[in-house]
């Protein structure tokens, strides 16, 4: 167990230090921050004594190990036009995005879990063509569409759920529903082929044959152990569901991290930018690990295999 | 061939169960990949209206027509009959507008999976025949990009490099190749171990032939699949991004923009933001049929 949990703790390291790099590329070697800043009338000279005055010249790994040096404490500069640290602005705008992903899971798994279910069990039947009619569409589905869709039908013409905004619970429901027809195909077809597989295995004959109920079979062996790889895929498409929850974000002008961030995009602050782009990654990763350690604790053979 | 008549030699039990009625088989297949020759034809009637818009599309999509602005469907009340979908906030018709943004999608979701897939499938062969550190370190590079969300790194490179054509193609191929070269990776690594590639060292081939020559050959089933599924991914991100106004720029008539429009209009006239999103929707849908039905049809086992 400690030889794994070492081997994870590196590999976090690595990709924490690499989404830092990229991060810093973003602005530092792809575009320019001097003349982002700098009036476009602005001489020669001008630009020279910002590019000196902003630490520019100097190679580019000093001006990195600067860059990684502040994020590791927190510093990631002040924003360019609120006149705040990007840090305070981007970690206050965490809550709301962290709810409306639990609300995309929670709802997620309301749709998938039940119809998952039956349709392995009930294979080649109805239900599982309707739910994989319901898979390939929802996969196709771009969620930006359907959120101005509900929008359109809830809020304009039928006036029962507010188009945008955050506070009470029916703020939640579109959004929340918006997210979870996002992550709910991919989580079905999980919970399909895994419980599938688990019911073709030698334990669950033996269970069936001491004459235990089908329904506790399903429910106590099979479906245990088929959430291993539900939970163990969910965690490493953690990445997927705050993309998704970005998507979600814009459409019902949420107040949560990926407004600010398009906001500080199409305003050019790019602090504000790099802290959100390194925090979200940091919040992946650890997800990621903290997944990898629980699967792995439940299971020996993952340990092993990794 | 020495490969498939080794394997013959042994005990093959699928082989013989699947043999006897090969004809009946066959057809049986045929029927089940009916959703994926459905997909095919359709996508194969949105690929030809996009290529043949000038001549199809009734009107120019960027004729003002100013007597009709905001012209609901041509079946609704007030629908103006030359407009069949309507027109958007300063009289375009929105039918011409979606025939013609089809080009837009088309255009950078084939090129962009073009790069992508030629990027991501050189990493994985490489990754997979030379192993040891150069494995290492794409995989690393691998599990970076991928724990990361797709959307906020082209949206961050956009944001920086400006918004424009050549710029969303080239952001989405370079984002999108994590998710072939891991698959390539696993296949070759199954690959370089089989009779036929260690005869090919022994004949003292260059590795290069060997890889391009001996193994790539193996892996044209699953690009094929993931290059076509991609293609869909890739039309949802640039019509999201477009959509955010960080795409394709108004006037050029494109899905994303004409929704992102659509929105701001969307309390009286809801048909601007509906029908270019439902043409993101079925054109998407097309394609993931014809690539589960491709898949099911090249190598029903295979697992992507």
């Amino acid at each position: 167990m400690r030889r794994y949990l070492v081997r994870q703790l590196v590999q976090l390291a690595v990709v924490v230090v690499g989404i830092s790099i990229l991060a810093f590329s973003i602005l530092h070697i792809i575009g320019d921050p001097v003349t982002l800043l700098l009036p476009q009338n602005a001489g020669k000279e001008e630009y020279a004594r910002y590019k000196h005055l902003m630490g520019l010249d100097k190679p580019v790994w000093v001006q990195y190990w600067k860059f990684a040096s502040g994020a590791v404490q927190g510093d990631f500069g002040r924003s360019w036009y609120g006149n705040a640290p990007a840090f305070r602005l981007v970690v206050d705008r965490m809550p709301p995005t962290i709810y409306l992903t639990l609300a995309g899971l929670g709802v997620a798994l309301l749709i998938a879990l039940p119809l998952g279910i039956l349709a392995a069990l009930k294979r080649h039947s109805f239900v599982d063509t309707l739910c994989t009619l319901l898979a390939v569409a929802g996969q196709a589905m771009p969620i930006f569409w359907l959120g101005i869709m509900l929008i359109i039908i809830f809020a304009v013409r039928l006036r029962l759920l507010p188009a945008s905004g955050y506070g009470t619970w029916q703020n939640f429901v579109m959004p929340a529903f918006c997210l979870g027809a996002f992550l709910a195909p991919i989580t079905m077809r999980l919970v399909r082929s895994g419980l599938i597989e688990v019911m073709n295995m030698e334990f669950i004959k033996t269970a069936r044959a001491k004459g235990v109920a089908e329904r506790v079979v399903v429910v106590k062996h099979a479906f245990r152990n088929a959430c291993i790889p539900v939970v163990t895929v969910l965690g490493l498409q953690f990445g997927q569901l705050l993309g998704g929850a970005f998507i979600t974000e814009t459409v019902f002008a949420w107040p949560g991290v990926a407004t600010l961030t398009v906001d500080a995009i199409r305003n050019q602050d790019f602090p504000v930018v790099q802290c959100a782009v390194v925090l979200l990654a940091l919040i992946i990763v650890s997800v990621n690990l903290i997944v990898d350690v629980i699967v792995g604790l439940i299971d020996p053979r993952i340990r092993a295999g990794a | 061939m020495t490969v498939g008549s080794g394997a013959a030699v042994g005990p093959a039990p699928f082989d013989a169960a699947a043999s006897p009625d090969t004809a009946g088989a066959g057809w049986r297949r045929l029927l089940r990949l009916k959703w994926g020759v459905g997909g095919a034809a359709l996508f194969l009637v949105i690929v030809l209206s996009a290529v043949f818009a000038p001549w199809i599309a009734p009107h120019d999509p960027l004729l003002v027509d100013i007597r009709h602005r905001m012209a609901p469907p041509a079946w609704m009340e007030g629908g103006a009959r030359e407009h069949i979908l309507g027109t958007d906030q300063i009289g375009r018709d929105l039918l011409s507008r979606v025939i013609w943004g089809g080009r837009v999608s088309l255009l950078v979701g084939v090129s962009a999976v073009l790069l992508s897939s030629t990027i991501g499938v050189l990493f994985g062969l490489a990754a997979g025949y030379f192993g040891a550190e150069v494995d290492w370190s794409i995989m690393t590079l691998i599990n970076v990009m991928l724990t990361f969300p797709f959307v906020l790194l082209a949206l961050a490179v956009i944001a920086v490099l400006g918004p424009s054509l050549p710029n969303m193609i080239v952001v989405l191929g370079v984002t999108g190749w994590p998710l072939y070269a891991r698959v390539i990776r696993a296949e070759t690594l199954a690959l370089r171990e089989r009779e036929f590639v260690l005869a090919a060292r022994a004949l003292g081939m260059s590795h290069a032939r060997i890889v391009f020559r001996q193994i790539l050959p193996n892996l044209v089933s699953p690009i094929v699949v993931i290059a076509t599924l991609q293609i869909a991914q890739v039309i949802i991100l640039e019509s999201f991004l477009s959509f955010l106004g960080l795409g394709v720029q108004p006037p050029t008539p494109a899905w994303g923009n004409k929704l992102g429009e659509g929105r701001v209009y969307m309390l009286n006239s809801w048909w601007i933001a509906a029908f270019p999103g439902l043409a993101i929707f079925v054109t998407t849908l097309v394609i993931n049929l014809l690539g589960n039905g491709l898949r099911d049809w090249l190598d029903p086992h295979m697992k992507l």
